[in-house]
């Protein structure tokens, strides 16, 4: 179950951060700050290589001992981070691939919004109600 | 002045005690007590006696009204300490004192003439009346309406709409509260101050209460059709706050009714709110007045449709036919073309000038685009200018798309007629899409019926399109449009669209009424053709662009010509589909019957300009007309088309028609029975080679175009090729 989700901008602000107990945010919102360090390093990593949908799923971007952080980045360079809780039953990976997926479609159709500015935070409700449902039952 | 703290004291702590709304409740008992005090001494010459329930409402009433003017703090301010006072009620002498104090601008506040004056008119009575009453209730003579005028003109609309006199005595009755459709009132309320929902809340109780008290003009079936409306207003599960529905629900089911103001009232509030907010820019400059005029055609005319379509009055989410049409308008305005879309940022612009705030459209856009694909189709764009107007009406925006909003139901609903509201009834609550191809089988018959469209041309084609689309219902419909649209109105707007392309049509009208109906091929494909689109037949499709699509057999680019040409054509070709050359008797009565409706001339001048040139190709005819004629031919040919078509739509008076008429009447008018028959079967001739011209040329055309698209091809080919063997690697 995904404790925090974070959508990062180009720039490395942040569009978008939510995270579940509401006690833990501040700690979150800076493992998500450190986290895009190594989201860096990684696509820097890639090089010119060609980016298809496996190169936007960064996979595990560093564990601690009590969550795990996973990276996505779609071609826009915008980030999705994604804390989730160690002590949960492993997730599998192709469980968090489709998340992100879920989220990027997501994002996706935020963008589509006319009234949407890039750059902008995100405030669609149906983005939310999204969020929302991956963090409650993390899938 | 001693009774009146008194009475002040008594009226405080009962009223205080027995209703819960607190803070109007302790200004209006008080302010009741400072009215009966006042009223002695004001010019009202009889005292006013107020009920409980009435100085509650009274007191709601005038403190909204007050509320929204510009004093809107001090009353709220006070009302809220008196509130909180009045929680400890235990104590008579704070709160009226405090009440006390409150009403000390109430008095002497003036209720706002504007909020006023909608409340009046949303007591759905007439204006004399309400003139009456505001004369009778002294505003007039002092200029504005405070505390007691105020009072006094809401006893005098309670009687009023008892049904009693409109005199002073008729105050002194016991009366009903007065009722209001309070539409428009609740949403400016909740709009501007969130203190005033409790004054909402409790009057809500009063509404229906009201209700059963209903002596209103006509059915008594609507007393048992509220309740049954009340109902369902719990039901919906979008909305959050259902009191906030019960007040639509009531001016719904005044709607059934059929007073005007009723209905002009919401729209009126929901123009004003648009036109006042509304855009200041040109495109929305026109469209207000047109839909003024729309909404009170439709308002005059459509009576006994509104009847049925308000069987769902409750539904605040669901369009009306008038909401409907102004709509679509709106989405020809930006887009002509009803089966293509509206782009984000075209509909940004647009929806930016509602004056809403971005976070709520875009929310909103959220809702109404369902496949979130970044721009507006019809439905799309109806669903959202509903939520629009809703949310300017001060509805709160629902957590999901309502049903009647989802495009698919919007999709079936646009292709009913606009005026078949009967079968609206057809539209259960619950909209399966099992009904949905059988209605649109009765779409199919009831188009097929009605005949006399009195829409302009437009919507006849729009109307059009769709069956088309339903069924190929080609040759029924032209028939029936072109019997219709015999009307001058009508040629006069086609007449506006010189293009037509009727190769194979059977009457004049009907080719120039087929602007509209050349088969559409689905919405998508124009990309394939964009090229040969964006050549030239884009400035053909310009003036006519619904259903302008390439893909069809588009008219030649030389569009100057075509008019006569055409006319040339249609003439011909309709005269060879009718019949054939060969009996020739008919050939002159189908032409006749095109041109001489109007006057013997137009036929003459037509055929005669025509003979004129068949003897330089082909043969040569007997009249002795003829003679004079060769040197003015080729004027007289390009004169034909404007005499064609001036003289189809107006009494001849066309500039070659009287200077040949005199040399044609006076020769041989046995002959023409005769020769006209002659001259028509050369006419025929002629046309044809000239629409082999015409044909010819076009293909020509095309298959430059076509050759152009091949290189196009070759070249993109190439460059694919090119930039192919980098990626593979």
């Amino acid at each position: 179950m995904a404790v925090c989700i974070a959508v990062i901008a180009k720039e490395n602000y942040p569009l978008y951060i939510r995270s579940i107990p509401a006690e833990h945010e501040l700690k979150f919102h800076y493992t998500v700050h450190t986290s895009l360090d190594v989201v860096d390093e990684k696509v820097s990593a890639m090089g010119k290589a060609l980016v298809d949908q496996r190169e936007l799923y960064l996979g595990l971007l560093y564990p601690t001992e009590d969550y795990k952080v996973y990276g996505y980045v779609t071609n826009s360079k915008v980030k999705f981070v994604m804390v989730v809780d160690s002590s949960n039953t492993a997730l599998r990976d192709n469980e968090i691939r489709s998340m992100f997926r879920k989220l990027h479609n997501s994002y996706t159709d935020v963008m589509c919004n006319p009234f949407y500015n890039p750059g902008d935070r995100i405030h669609s409700r149906a983005f939310d109600n999204m969020v929302t449902s991956m963090m409650v039952q993390g899938c | 002045m001693e009774q009146g703290p008194a009475a002040a004291v008594g009226t405080a702590g009962a009223v205080g005690a027995a209703a819960n709304a607190g803070a109007p409740a302790a200004v209006g008992a008080a302010a009741a007590g400072a009215l009966s005090s006042g009223a002695s001494a004001g010019y009202c010459p009889v005292p006013l006696p107020l009920s409980d329930s009435e100085q509650q409402c009274y007191s709601e009433l005038f403190a909204r009204c007050c509320c929204s003017s510009a004093s809107a703090t001090s009353s709220s301010s006070s009302s809220s300490s008196s509130s909180s006072s009045s929680s400890s009620s235990g104590h008579p002498q704070p709160p009226p004192e405090v009440g006390r104090g409150a009403p000390l601008p109430g008095p002497a506040a003036t209720a706002g003439a504007n909020q006023v004056g909608e409340l009046f008119r949303a007591s759905q009575l007439p204006a004399e009346t309400l003139h009456q009453i505001t004369e009778l209730c002294g505003a007039k003579r002092v200029g504005y309406f405070g505390l007691t005028q105020f009072y006094v003109a809401l006893k005098l609309i309670a009687a009023a709409q008892s049904g009693l006199p409109v005199r002073v005595e008729s105050i002194k009755c016991e009366l009903p509260l007065p009722r209001f459709m309070a539409l428009k009132n609740d949403s400016e309320i909740r709009y501007s101050n969130p203190v005033e929902f409790h004054g909402m809340k409790c009057q809500i109780p009063y509404v229906t209460m009201e209700k059963n008290s209903f002596k209103r003009v006509d059915d008594g079936e609507k007393q048992d059709t509220m309740s049954p409306t009340m109902s369902p207003i719990s039901s919906p599960p979008s909305s959050p706050s259902n009191y906030q529905r019960v007040p639509l629900t009531y001016g719904y089911g005044k709607l059934r009714s059929g007073m005007d103001q009723i209905h002009a009232a919401p729209y009126e509030a929901r123009q004003l709110a648009l036109q006042q907010e509304g855009p200041t820019s040109g495109s929305h400059g026109p469209k207000p007045t047109r839909r003024q005029t729309s909404l009170i055609r439709s308002l005059s005319v459509e009576r006994e449709p509104q009847e049925s379509n308000s069987n769902y009055p409750d539904d605040p989410w669901r369009i009306t036919e008038e909401q409907r049409e102004y709509y679509i308008n709106q989405f020809k305005s930006l887009q002509p073309d009803l089966s293509s879309f509206i782009s984000g940022s075209l509909a940004k612009n647009f929806f930016t000038k509602s004056k809403l705030t971005i976070p709520e459209l875009s929310y909103i856009w959220e809702l109404s685009d369902v496949d979130c694909d970044g721009a507006l189709t019809l439905p799309e764009f109806c669903a959202a200018f509903h939520l629009i107007v809703a949310r300017k009406n001060g509805y709160p925006l629902p957590e999901s798309l309502p049903q009647t909003l989802q495009p698919d139901y919007l999709q079936s609903a646009f292709l009913k007629p606009k005026r078949d509201c009967a079968l609206f009834d057809s539209y259960s609550e619950s909209m399966s899409v099992n009904q949905q191809p059988r209605d649109l089988n009765r779409i199919e018959t009831s188009l097929k019926e009605k005949v006399d469209l009195t829409a302009p041309a437009q919507d006849v084609n729009i109307d059009d399109k769709p069956a088309l689309k339903i069924s190929s219902m080609d040759e029924a419909m032209p028939k029936d449009v072109s019997v219709d649209t015999a009307s001058p109105k009508d040629l006069n707007t086609v007449k506006a669209r010189p293009r037509s392309r009727s190769y194979s049509n059977t009457s004049l009208e009907e080719a120039m009424k087929r602007v509209e109906e050349p088969p559409t091929p689905p919405p998508r494909p124009q990309k394939s053709h964009s090229r040969a689109s964006s050549l030239d037949l884009n400035k053909v499709f310009q003036p006519n662009a619904p259903a302008a699509k390439p893909g069809l057999l588009p008219p030649p680019p030389a569009l100057p010509p075509r008019p006569f040409v055409s006319q040339v054509l249609h003439h011909n070709t309709s005269n060879d589909s009718v019949s054939q050359p060969k009996p020739p008797g008919q050939l002159p009565s189908y032409s006749d019957f095109r041109l001489l409706e109007q006057t013997d001339q137009v036929s003459e001048i037509e055929l005669h300009p025509q003979l004129t040139r068949t003897p330089s190709q082909t043969e040569e005819s007997g009249s002795p007309v003829k003679k004079d004629l060769p040197p003015s031919k080729p004027i007289r040919r390009k004169l034909r088309p404007e005499n064609q078509i001036m003289e189809n739509q107006e009494p001849p008076s066309s500039v070659s028609g009287p200077s040949t008429v005199p040399i044609v009447k006076p020769h041989a008018p046995v002959q023409k029975q005769s020769s006209k028959q002659k001259k028509a079967i050369q006419t025929a001739i002629r046309k044809n080679k000239e629409a082999n011209a015409v044909l010819a040329r076009l293909n020509s055309e095309l298959q430059q175009q076509l050759k152009e698209v091949h290189q196009e091809r070759i070249a993109l080919e190439n460059q694919l090729e090119q930039l192919r063997p980098v990626t593979v690697l």
